[in-house]
């Protein structure tokens, strides 16, 4: 799974304290301090330089070359993007992974908010619910669920039992194409419990003596919903946003997995990492699937940016948060 | 976590209210753990029940499906897979445990010029794809012959570079005490002993919420081994799950192939039952506090 977990906002005000309180320490304690500081860093210097940088460099000059990895690279300028663009199948990848991002993250954060929120009501037993819900965040992205939920979407399945039973028969989702791609959506939403444990934690936080005074001002569990929880939770639901959004852009095993290592039936779950991984790894195209990697960064680039611009208008951080 | 709760005043009668809101945890709890029931069930079926059979137990458990696993596939013992993904999961938090804390220890407790410019390039790498540097550092493993090797699966862990980690240890160590450090250093000690004698203790409970994190990680892990492995006697259970696949058709050992998904599946839950707390508040708290 590995979605990184961080405020990220945190970061950047305790930075800045920083740079207020400490100015930097000069004479021979300083580069003492300066020598045990990089020698203390070299490991994650090293990985950021050799594993980082240097091959963000690269990816962004393979992207403008043609490159099979075994004659050296022949710079094409915007070719792999002109091709890009005239590509059918990476257009269909760009659908199919907007459509995974738009439908699947919003269904994950509101039913992740619902239980926190249903969770948050009651101590007894808060505990073993919030393990139980996590546990799914830990094994959905292992390639035994991505079994399991082909298995369970299959023609005569659970789920195509159910539905038929309910009176609308579609048939096993996976050889859907039609259907697939919410196949993946649901094995994500399955996966609402990290997010859930995020809320709980700062619906926690909300202090109590709001509530008390709000309900003696007459005002009704919508109307305490919407002007003391929603603004108080704000940054963890803009965490949360921020980082499923980008996580699930990137969705490569579940899909690979689900639909039979082909992203089919008829590309209908073709996400945009298994493209690049078909166009970099199976057909060699390196500078192709490079120029790729590179739309896909400025995607989340500005996907990351619309968010941190937004979050001017509707979160709410307090001033004295420490 | 702390001691008060968010309590929006209950909606109706008291026990009605509780009533409530023990069938809709429950409702969820259920639809939540029915693929984890089914596969146990599953893997006792014979092949041709195990999807059309709604029964989660079988009536006549058979053990015909792990049985069938100790002939391996294609030649290759199936314990050879749980062999590599052990070394890379073990190999992993053993590089993480090193890297990340060494790091962290520079973020949080030592003054030197140009901290906040790394620190902020740091927090840069947690929100960048992995893919923007797949095809460059394939190639570089290839130039560098480590193609179906280990190395570069784990060269990133002993080079601290998942962000996250460091993160987690450099919000931890910052919480601790500065008064710990002014003293042990009127003592005479320096930063290596400070870091080892000092902050490391303190942080065990950041130390094991990465490492069970990094074992789960590495142990899920699909991409990397799919990239870099190519010889099926170093496959990982990820890839060796997919042979298994790809090798006998699916239809042909159906049973086979649910009762492995389920063997790879034990470990991580089997960490989770021991380990909830530290993973649940790690991932709490560092969603939360500054």
């Amino acid at each position: 799974m590995g979605t990184a977990v961080t405020l990220v906002k945190d970061s950047v005000p305790t930075t800045r304290k920083a740079r207020s309180a400490a100015p930097v320490t000069k004479g021979r304690r300083g580069r003492r301090e300066n020598l045990a500081g990089y020698l203390f860093m070299s490991p994650w210097i090293a990985g950021f330089l050799l594993l980082t940088a240097g091959p963000m460099v690269a990816s962004l000059y393979f992207a403008f070359t043609d490159y099979n990895l075994f004659n050296s690279p022949k710079w094409v300028g915007f070719d792999n993007f002109t091709a890009m663009f005239d590509d059918p199948r990476w257009r269909k990848s760009v659908e199919v992974t907007a459509k995974y991002v738009v439908i699947g993250t919003p269904l994950k954060l509101l039913l992740a908010l619902g239980v926190a929120l249903l969770l948050a009501q009651s101590r007894r037993g808060q505990a073993f619910y919030r393990a139980a819900f996590y546990a799914p965040s830990l094994i959905g992205a292992s390639v035994s669920i991505g079994f399991v939920w082909r298995s369970l979407f299959s023609d005569g399945a659970v789920v195509d039992r159910t539905q038929s039973f309910l009176g609308f028969h579609v048939g096993g989702w996976v050889g859907n194409a039609d259907w697939v791609l919410y196949c993946l959506v649901a094995l994500t939403v399955w996966q609402f419990g990290a997010p859930m444990v995020i809320f709980l934690a700062g619906l926690k936080q909300v202090p109590r003596e709001l509530y008390e005074a709000a309900e003696m001002d007459g005002a009704g569990p919508f109307r305490r919903f919407w002007s003391i929880t929603l603004p108080m939770i704000s940054p963890v639901l803009f965490f949360n946003v921020l980082l499923e959004t980008i996580h699930s852009f990137q969705i490569f095993g579940s899909a690979y997995v689900v639909s039979n290592t082909y992203c089919g039936p008829a590309d209908a779950t073709l996400v945009y990492t298994c493209y690049l991984y078909q166009k970099g790894f199976k057909d060699a195209q390196m500078g192709f699937a490079a120029a790729m990697a590179w739309m896909l960064l400025l995607a989340v680039a500005l996907v990351t940016a619309v968010l941190f611009w937004s979050q001017k208008k509707w979160v709410h951080y307090e001033e004295d948060a420490r | 976590m702390s001691a008060t709760t968010t309590k929006p005043p209950a909606l109706g009668r008291k026990h009605t209210g509780s009533l409530v809101w023990h069938l809709g945890a429950l409702l969820i709890l259920a639809v939540i753990l029915y693929p984890v029931i089914w596969v146990i069930g599953a893997s006792f079926k014979p092949s041709k029940d195990i999807i059309n059979s709604l029964q989660l137990f079988p009536g006549h458990p058979i053990l015909s499906n792990f049985k069938g696993l100790a002939d391996g596939i294609a030649d290759i013992k199936i314990w050879t897979f749980f062999e590599n993904s052990l070394f890379y999961a073990l190999g992993s938090v053993v590089g993480i445990l090193v890297s990340c804390s060494l790091t962290a220890y520079a973020f949080a407790r030592i003054r030197f010029a140009g901290r906040n410019l790394l620190f902020s390039l740091m927090i840069g790498t947690l929100l960048l794809p992995y893919h923007v540097l797949l095809i460059p550092q394939y190639v570089m493993f290839q130039k560098l012959q480590l193609v179906n090797t280990y190395v570069p699966l784990l060269i990133g862990k002993y080079l601290a570079t998942e962000a996250f980690f460091v993160f987690l240890m450099v919000q931890f160590m910052r919480n601790l005490p500065k008064e710990l450090d002014e003293a042990a250093r009127l003592d005479g000690c320096g930063h290596l002993r400070i870091y080892w004698s000092i902050v490391l203790p303190l942080c065990r409970p950041a130390l094991i919420t990465s490492a069970i994190f990094t074992f789960i990680n590495a142990w899920n892990d699909f991409m990397g081994p799919l990239i870099y492995l190519n010889e099926p006697g170093k496959y990982t259970v990820s890839l060796g799950l997919m042979m298994f696949r790809d090798s006998d058709g699916v239809a042909a050992n159906y049973g086979g192939m649910i009762a492995m998904s389920l063997v790879a599946l034990l470990p991580v839950l089997l960490f989770f039952l021991a380990f909830q707390r530290y993973l649940i508040d790690g991932m709490a708290t560092s969603g939360l506090k500054g």
